[in-house]
């Protein structure tokens, strides 16, 4: 097992988000997280996060890229702790063949081949997010965390995306807001409303509509 | 298996115009290097070290009479000259749409305090005018600048919102100058910071400021009396905020004329010799201007001038400030994570904060002084001071703009932190500083001449001693000139790199 939470409050210093929480995770593990906004799916992937620090490789929602790098820097940062300082600094000023040549087919996979030494800054916002994407592709590892990892990119590229997360890490947990989308590629949901657990299940015989009540609050919220 | 060759041109490695141009300026600074004289000729550096440091922790607060004049009157000669100075700027920002009055303050601020003290020393000798007047001209340059540039931002739309046939004065005080009210006050205040430190270093011609007594104190090798008077002169600055009220302005500026010291006559007709012959070209001194030879002479004597004193006082100046500009960058980037929440806890900040504030309140003037002590006459005092005080200054401004940047939660540290999430983010920012430094350090470089190295300052202030004081006004022209040429270029290199033209903040 890699993580097993027991009856755990967890939040951010102003309130709680998500009260008495319990779950656990083992190793091959396909999990999508859903549930409407606000249901508490960041606040879970970030107490999972601080707990994994070693272990996870992470796609936050916000892809922190250093806008001012390029394209290769942002996801040669995935393995800055693997490299001694000096290499490191090396590469910064002279990005190394042998590099370049294992980040290449990352990007040449999520179709930013040509953007390799274009400013992250000036990409699109999809761009950028696959950008993040190849960060963590790049860093490794058993497991990736990821907070709607697709939510800027066109569905056509979310799947080759998804199909990219899958391939590389044994175990999965992303937050998705696409239910259908969630159905197709995870094993595992779990459901979050209320500030808990409402469902958490294995994906087989389950449909969308049966995840549809994960939503409903909000609906009526707004009427 | 693809090799670069097969590569196309857009997915090669390239570098971005920043880094282009931080290289082109370290070779330049390197070249330089090569012709610049940095050497140590005192005979034992170490020991005169020793004996300062020494001085620094047993600081002799008991002569205070000393200090106490020295701190007084450093305070009253910037309270009155920065008064003045923010009195004629908000007038001549109401005409700074016309060229001439832009040029006329560009030259006022591009000439250094402490070369318009040697001017009003020519015409009004140790009176209090000569420092006040040193004071409130460049400055008067300089808030025009600032304060034009800030009522310039009024929004339109407060401006249109005007009853039609309102006349431009009560636009001025309703809507224009309530506007940038806030930003005016404060930059004013830290115009005043500059002006305790331009007060302090006027001493070092002969008015009874500061630098006057740490002079004396120094070449008595008395370093606890000069430590004692550079620490009261801190506390001053730091607790500026604390005495500088807005209730008290107007008594301080009643008392400050009084306490500017006893005034020496002054004699007018030394006021008029300087106007109307001094100045004069030799050649044309009491010379018929309808005779040709006398235009050839001045011809000669323009050449004289500016192949063997200008020239060679430009090429050291550039060499110096060019040097100083790279270091002072080197330094900036040491420095910055010092007071970073990015980088250091608590104490290790505060440690930090000590150490650039001590660097940036010194005047670099003093530094250079108390540097050239300790290593003799080279240009390298003057690159490590330089250094030391510019560094100081951007690095504390960098440090607090790194704490606004917001790392994602799995962000790397240490060093490649630094080096890939921190300074990438600053750059930009880093260099905007650094360029709008360069004109500033370049004043500097210039003035320095008058501790002996053989920029700009050297000759004019050889030429002082000569009294001959039309060359004075031909080469502090040149150096104007120079001036105003470096920031037309840093203007130019900013607009290229699309760095942010607004840090008033930061110009001194």
């Amino acid at each position: 097992m890699l993580l097993q939470l027991v009856n755990q409050d967890l939040g951010y210093d102003r309130g709680l988000v998500l009260r008495d929480i319990s779950i656990d995770i083992h190793e091959g593990d396909r999990i999508a997280l859903v549930g409407e906004s606000g249901a508490g799916k960041s606040t879970l992937l970030t107490a999972i996060q601080a707990r994994l620090l070693e272990q996870a490789a992470l796609v936050p929602q916000n892809p922190g890229l250093v806008g001012t790098l390029s394209v290769f820097h942002n996801i040669y940062m995935g393995q800055l702790n693997r490299h001694s300082t000096w290499y490191n600094l090396l590469n910064l000023a002279w990005p190394r063949r042998r590099e370049i040549d294992a980040i290449r087919p990352l990007v040449e996979r999520l179709g930013l081949e040509e953007k390799l030494f274009e400013r992250a800054g000036e990409l699109s916002g999809g761009e950028q997010q696959r950008v993040g994407i190849c960060r963590a592709l790049h860093q490794g590892g058993d497991l990736v965390l990821g907070d709607e990892p697709v939510s800027a990119v066109d569905s056509h590229q979310s799947r080759n995306v998804l199909d990219a997360l899958h391939e590389h890490f044994e175990t999965v947990v992303l937050a998705m807001h696409d239910v259908e989308l969630a159905l197709n590629y995870a094993t595992r949901i779990i459901g979050l409303q209320n500030g808990g657990i409402a469902l958490d299940r294995p994906t087989t015989g389950l449909t969308a509509r049966d995840l549809d009540f994960l939503y409903k609050t909000s609906d009526e919220n707004h009427r | 298996m693809k090799t670069i060759a097969d590569v196309p041109a857009g997915t090669r490695p390239r570098y971005s115009a920043a880094v282009r141009v931080s290289t082109e300026f370290v070779a330049i600074a390197a070249f330089c290097l090569a012709f610049a004289d940095i050497s140590i000729s005192t005979l034992d550096p170490w020991s005169e070290m020793q004996r300062m440091l020494l001085g620094v922790v047993t600081p002799d607060f008991f002569a205070v009479e000393a200090i106490g004049i020295a701190v007084v009157q450093t305070i009253a000669f910037a309270l009155v000259g920065v008064a003045l100075a923010a009195f004629a700027g908000i007038i001549l920002a109401q005409f700074f749409h016309i060229r001439p009055v832009r040029w006329a303050c560009a030259i006022a601020r591009s000439i250094h305090e402490l070369f318009w003290a040697l001017i009003f020393l020519q015409m009004f000798g140790l009176s209090p005018l000569t420092g006040v007047l040193a004071i409130a001209i460049p400055y008067a340059g300089i808030c025009a600048k600032v304060y034009a540039e800030t009522l310039d931002e009024t929004p339109a739309a407060a401006l249109n919102a005007l009853p039609a046939g309102v006349s431009t004065i009560s636009a001025f005080f309703f809507v224009r100058l309530p506007d940038a009210w806030a930003h005016i006050k404060s930059y004013t205040l830290y115009r005043f910071e500059c002006g305790l430190r331009s007060s302090a270093v006027l001493g070092f011609v002969g008015l009874p400021t500061l630098g006057y007594y740490l002079q004396t104190a120094f070449s008595e090798g008395n370093y606890s009396e000069a430590a004692a008077q550079l620490i009261m002169f801190y506390v001053i600055i730091a607790s500026l905020r604390l005495w500088m009220k807005p209730k008290l302005v107007g008594l301080y500026l009643v008392v400050a004329p009084l306490l500017l010291g006893g005034a020496s006559q002054i004699h007018w007709d030394n006021v008029v010799r300087f106007v109307t012959q001094d100045i004069v070209p030799a050649p044309l001194r009491n010379a018929d201007l309808l005779d040709p030879q006398v235009w050839s002479a001045l011809g000669d004597w323009l050449m004289m001038i500016l192949t063997d004193q200008a020239l060679p006082g430009i090429i050291a100046t550039v060499v110096l400030t060019q040097i100083a500009l790279v270091a002072t960058a080197f330094l900036t980037l040491a420095f910055f994570p010092l007071i970073s929440t990015k980088f250091f806890g608590r104490f290790g900040r505060g440690v930090g904060h000590l150490f650039l504030v001590i660097m940036r309140s010194t005047p670099e003037f003093i530094l250079v002084y108390i540097f050239l002590q300790l290593w003799g006459p080279s240009m390298l005092p003057a690159i490590v001071a330089l250094a030391l005080h510019n560094g100081a200054i951007i690095g504390h401004l960098l440090g607090r703009y790194s704490d606004e940047i917001k790392l994602r939660p799995d962000s790397a540290s240490g060093f490649n932190l630094y080096a890939f999430e921190i300074v990438p983010r600053i750059y930009g920012q880093f260099l905007a500083y650094l360029f709008y430094r360069w004109e500033i350090i370049m004043r500097e470089t210039a003035i320095l001449g008058v501790l002996g190295i053989a920029t700009l300052g050297f000759y004019i202030d050889s030429a002082i001693a000569d009294i001959r004081l039309d060359r004075v006004m031909l080469l502090l022209l040149v150096t104007a000139l120079l001036n105003l040429g470096i920031d037309a270029l840093s203007r130019l290199i900013r607009s290229r790199l699309r760095l942010s033209t607004r840090l008033s903040s930061c110009s001194d």
